[in-house]
């Protein structure tokens, strides 16, 4: 169990009532500390224009050209990049940690958008596994189907799949907001710390199975619900959320939220909510 | 990690051959230890087409002893006169690598348990295919590297199957790699992705059922299993669904008859397989790329959900 310390003087994250706890002996609280400015720029980082758009065609590029080239684009200042014969590809648009309109016109393979942090994405086709693999911040919209391991891991932002997703959706997930708008396979929030899972459609077998914490929210039919994952109550300010958020991902807006099953983790463990300051879990 | 592919003309024929090179090659990186195709051509149907190996490849990165040729022509002798006491023909014979034949049979028994029985009762003979439409091909090295040494990009078929092999239960030699004929039923054969963790327990009862297994990789026993469920009766479909709970692991994979092609994926879902449908083809591969290989343009796919069991007719 981490050490945690009551601090008298506030600050100025204090104040800003971002949290109130110190943890020692954990090395991300320096990251969360606005005080020291510099950890919210990414070394590398570039301003882009979001009007200033451009084509790059990777039909015959590798993933590390292509992703080499998104790079260069965005120290020009493209803001808009419009990606052009995927063809599947695997590993395409990883590690943009910046702010970025990116478009692909097509269907990626393995990993796409995999360690990202405040693009927005959209992919006018499908994704095969583990696409946005540690998401921390952004928008990622596919329009299609989404292969396994949808949303691994991710920390933070929108992750949206119009078509229906394989298995193990949101595994291991400590943050953010997964959104299907068609059915889910097995093992659906599997092992889930943080953060909301929305599938409209059907789930398969053993949903949130070893879940933390986290909510799931199912529209259809659930196969069975896994180890710890319990159904709950829906409350109004569920509801809300649900159509604000629906309406935000462009999709399901008309969807009847309140014959939604609200799963979440069925057990507590002791030292697990102890780690991290309350507010920032809320922070999500 | 292995890759498979697989891929069913539904209203002509096409050179499922060269298809399934593009689609396997596509496929390299998921292991290149060695490469099988299982290819469905179009025959007359009259005679048998058999695949015989009387030897192993042992060349770089081979697992196996080397032998000298003459032991495979001393094989090659007693295979011919075993086929003879059988009471059937040899129409037509090729002989392209020291250790692979591939033969065209005149056999009037549609049992062909006794034949390969018999064949394989000879020391370091092993049938690999045997059926009116199947042949397979399997070697080591990639998928172009096997096409081009079996000269299979101009077979023309229906449908066909194949598996990019990288070695992990078992060695890196010819017996291990896939696909693996349903023997003894004909033109049945089986690619799998996965690991088996109930093989021995399976393989042991099998085995007292006298079914035969010819190598120590796990995959083999699905085409075993499913070859056993057949012979008691069920159909092909029938035993890919008690596939399901009879095999225990992680594993998705393909199986052919003369007619048909099928995919299962376990209820872990835990290998990867992305499906491509329409009227007039099936194509599918662990990665959309194999895919993209017959079909270069945006097309819709999906992956399979756990526990999915799907047959395709021609």
């Amino acid at each position: 169990m981490a050490n945690l310390k009551n601090v008298t003087k506030k600050t100025k994250a204090q104040e800003m009532g971002m949290h109130s706890e110190v943890l020692t002996g954990r090395t991300q609280q320096k990251f969360f500390n606005p005080d020291e400015a510099e950890n919210f720029y990414y070394f590398g980082t570039y301003d882009v224009d979001f009007n200033k758009r451009t084509d790059l065609d990777v039909k015959d590029m590798t993933a590390a050209e292509a992703n080499k080239k998104i790079d260069n684009l965005m120290s020009e200042g493209y803001g808009t990049i419009v990606i052009k014969n995927p063809q599947g590809k695997h590993s395409l648009g990883v590690g943009i940690l910046n702010k970025l309109n990116l478009i692909f016109e097509g269907s990626l393979g393995y990993f796409g958008i995999g360690s990202c942090d405040g693009p927005v994405v959209r992919i006018n086709g499908r994704v095969g596994w583990s696409c946005a693999e540690n998401l921390m911040a952004g928008k990622v919209v596919i329009e299609k189907n989404a292969g396994s391991c949808f949303g691994a891991a991710i920390r933070g932002g929108d992750l949206i799949c119009k078509g229906s997703v394989g298995a193990r959706t949101g595994i291991d997930m400590k943050g953010g907001t997964i959104i299907i708008g068609g059915d889910a396979g097995a093992f659906t929030g599997f092992m889930m710390q943080r953060g909301r899972i929305i599938i409209l459609g059907d789930v398969g077998i053993n949903l949130g199975d070893s879940m933390y914490d986290g909510t799931i929210f199912i529209g259809g039919k659930i196969g069975s619900y896994g180890s710890d994952a319990v159904p709950s109550d829906l409350t109004k300010s569920d509801q809300d959320w649900l159509r604000r958020k629906l309406k935000v991902a462009e999709i399901g807006e008309n969807f009847d939220v309140s014959k939604m099953t609200k799963v979440v983790a069925g057990k507590k463990l002791w030292n697990y909510d102890n780690l991290e300051p309350t507010e920032k879990k809320g922070a999500i | 990690m292995c890759g498979i592919a697989g891929l069913i003309h539904r209203n002509k024929s096409s050179n499922v051959g060269f298809e399934l090179q593009g689609m396997l090659q596509a496929l390299k990186h998921r292991g290149e230890d060695s490469t099988g195709y299982a290819l469905y051509g179009d025959t007359d149907g009259k005679n048998f087409i058999a695949r015989i190996k009387i030897g192993e490849n042992v060349g770089e990165g081979s697992s196996s002893v080397a032998e000298d040729v003459s032991v495979y022509d001393q094989r090659k002798k007693e295979v011919d006169a075993c086929i003879n006491e059988l009471g059937a023909e040899i129409v037509k014979e090729e002989r392209i690598l020291p250790y692979s034949l591939r033969y065209e049979i005149e056999y009037n028994k549609k049992d062909l348990l006794e034949f390969s029985q018999r064949i394989e009762s000879i020391p370091g003979v092993e049938i690999l295919s045997m059926g009116k439409s199947l042949e397979v091909i399997k070697d080591l090295g990639n998928a172009k590297m096997v096409c081009e040494r079996y000269n299979l990009d101009k077979l023309i078929g229906t449908h066909a199957i194949g598996h990019a092999r990288m070695a992990t239960e078992s060695g890196v030699d010819i017996k291990s790699a896939h696909p693996f004929w349903g023997y003894p039923f004909s033109d049945v054969s089986v690619v799998h992705n996965g690991q088996l963790t109930n093989y021995w327990n399976n393989r042991r009862v099998l085995e007292n059922k006298g079914m035969r297994f010819m190598s120590e990789c796990d995959s083999e026993l699905i085409a075993v299993y499913l070859a056993e469920k057949m012979r008691s009766g069920a159909t092909l479909e029938e035993g890919m669904k008690e596939s399901l709970s009879g095999l225990d692991g992680v594993f998705t994979y393909f199986v052919a008859t003369k007619n048909s092609l099928g995919m299962a994926k376990d209820t872990m879902a835990a290998k990867p397989l992305v499906l491509y449908e329409s009227d007039d083809l099936v194509a599918m591969g662990s990665e959309e790329i194999a895919i993209r290989s017959v079909l270069p343009q945006e097309i819709d796919t999906y992956d399979p959900f756990d526990g999915e069991v799907k047959v395709w007719q021609i």
